[in-house]
């Protein structure tokens, strides 16, 4: 009797040592499958020649050929170039401008901030549908215009094959730019005041302050802005659908839709996987080296 | 002189944002003659909720017309639980990950984080095969067990930067009293985390209601998130355009969300900040 009470307290103590362990296993192991195996499968994938249904045998970059070779994915990758460029560029922009402005102890900051952050609680499906209603040349900007007495003003972007890629950067940077005024205001927030008193007291006016000094303290907002927002035109899906559906034809196709309507429209498999394939790769790309770079600093 | 035109730029701005809302509440509430007669910019001549109700129950989504209603409990069906599903998870295993670090800890970390960041798209087709064996395809049940899967690596991030700043000292007494994993997990641990939890559930909640790319792969129908039944209902082609039920559908998809902002801004702040992995 006397031995086995030390034994069960040893098993519970080995197993209380264990617990943490215990406990994120599962969840390690649904991430494992559901991320890792999910990848795996979907770029072994890329590499059949699945169409409707998955086939296993390896076929080698057949895929990779074919969706190359698709006008429609040179359409996609060239409006996700426009796109992300204007995007990344006019929202950082407009976060830095208002970001440094809302820093100039303005009363009612608060209220202010607010109403530059509250799109983002919106989705993009909701955004689409504003957009899509204000862009439409009927009744939307267009008719205000010849309302106001320019009576020849023409504004159909959403529906012209050329222009409609720049609705979709109008209603992004609605919606995006006050994520970047937020992330540049804290970043602005954790200058030291004494450097910008210092440099007062030099003599250096707001311009060379904010350009001279603050700035250049800035350098990892800007990189961290730039990928966040990279990282959302990558992914964009929702807006473009709710906005122009990819058309007119799909002249806004980007590789999210295009991935989409491969896969689950025309059930091309095998392209529609080599197509998610290529969107990893380049998030990988971009958030890989980020990640590193950011966790190394955090671990103590 | 440069304080107004601070002031005057700021306001430009605050109009800016503010505009599609406008827009959108004063298109709700014209008639379409209204709309069609007048202007984008101007307010309703007389406040009308038709467009309201028959977004509500009675505007048509593909084939069918009850309005939005039932699309909307859909949503609440499935955010609601993914939500606090994903939320306990990610708290349990940043408690884990950074309060018990076993060996391994970091790397388990920082697999499960690069989850966060992948696009969807690249496990959109075996996430639909692997639905369909677990006899989930196109139900509720379903996208529940999406969300709470790829919200995880993000509930993960947020605690364990949370409890990173936690300090070990309290822990370390708790653990020399005797106390155990789970005791000080729900005695100590999860009191103190309130902040972390709710900025946790206010980003999963808006996240996983607005979501739609899992919606829309992943369910057919009746079984539609309201994010995808709106854009159904803006785009079904049929009859006339009716842009006030379109506005007054993407209100009633955005209120639940916008509510939130409004009410927990401060918030909803910190967990976007914190989507910048470091916080």
């Amino acid at each position: 009797m006397n031995e086995r009470i030390p034994l069960t307290l040893m098993i519970s103590r080995a197993l209380e040592r264990r617990l943490p362990m215990i406990v994120v296993s599962p969840l390690f192991a649904a991430s494992l499958f559901f991320v890792y195996g999910f990848i795996a499968w979907s770029i072994y994938i890329s590499f059949t020649k699945s169409g409707v249904m998955p086939n296993y045998a390896f076929e080698g970059l057949q895929q990779y050929d074919r969706l190359w070779a698709t006008p429609r994915w040179s359409v996609a990758l060239r409006n996700l170039f426009v796109f992300s460029t204007l995007f990344i560029a006019i929202s950082m922009a407009i976060g830095i401008l208002l970001a440094i402005l809302l820093d100039q102890r303005i009363r009612g900051e608060g209220m202010i901030r607010t109403i530059f952050l509250y799109p983002m609680a919106l989705s993009f499906i909701v955004t689409g549908t504003v957009w899509k209603w204000i862009l439409n040349p009927g009744l939307g900007v267009e008719r205000l215009v010849r309302q106001a007495g320019f009576e020849d003003f023409t504004f159909d972007w959403l529906v012209n094959s050329d222009y409609a890629i720049y609705t979709v950067v109008i209603a992004a940077v609605w919606q995006s730019s006050g994520y970047a005024m937020a992330l540049f205001l804290a970043g602005l927030r954790s200058v030291d005041d004494e450097i910008l008193k210092a440099a007062a007291i030099d003599g250096a006016g707001p311009v060379r302050v904010y350009s001279g000094i603050v700035m250049p303290m800035l350098r990892p907002v800007f990189l961290s802005t730039i990928i966040i927002l990279a990282h959302l035109a990558i992914k964009s899906f929702d807006l473009v659908i709710a906005l122009t559906g990819g058309g007119p034809g799909f002249a806004t196709d980007m590789p999210a839709t295009f991935m989409y309507a491969f896969a689950f429209q025309r059930s091309e498999l095998g392209v529609a996987a080599a197509s998610a394939t290529m969107m990893l790769m380049t998030i990988v790309a971009i958030i890989v080296p980020y990640l590193y770079s950011e966790l190394r600093g955090t671990r103590e | 002189m440069m304080r107004l035109v601070l002031f005057v730029v700021l306001g430009v701005f605050c109009i800016y944002y503010l505009i599609p809302l406008v827009v959108m509440i004063a298109t709700s509430l014209k008639s379409l003659e209204e709309i069609r007669a007048g202007s984008l910019l101007s307010l309703p001549q007389e406040v009308r909720l038709d467009a309201w109700g028959k977004a509500w129950n009675s505007a048509c989504v593909g084939v069918r017309c009850n309005g939005l209603q039932p699309y909307v409990w859909n949503s609440v069906l499935m955010t609601v639980p993914a939500v606090l599903i994903s939320t306990m998870l990610g708290a349990l295993n940043g408690y884990a990950l950074t309060k018990w670090r076993f060996r391994g800890a970091d790397v388990i970390f920082a697999l499960i984080l690069f989850g966060a960041f992948i696009p969807f798209q690249v496990v959109l087709l075996p996430m639909a095969r692997t639905l369909g064996q677990f006899g989930l395809a196109g139900t509720v049940p379903g996208l529940i067990l999406v969300h709470s899967v790829y919200g995880l690596a993000f509930t993960t991030l947020f605690f364990r930067n949370f409890f990173i700043g936690v300090s070990d000292g309290i822990l370390q007494a708790a653990k020399i009293d005797g106390a155990g994993f789970f005791r000080i997990f729900f005695g100590i641990v999860l009191p103190m985390s309130i902040p972390a939890i709710v900025v946790t559930v206010i980003w999963q909640f808006t996240q996983i209601w607005n979501d739609f790319l899992f919606g829309v792969a992943f369910t057919v129908g009746d079984s539609n998130p309201v994010t995808v039944a709106l854009n159904n209902l803006v785009n079904t082609s049929t009859g006339v355009k009716e842009y006030n039920v379109d506005m007054a559908a993407a209100i009633i998809a955005a209120l639940p969300t916008l509510v939130v902002y409004v009410v927990a801004g401060a918030y909803f702040v910190r967990g976007l900040s914190a989507g910048a992995v470091k916080g």
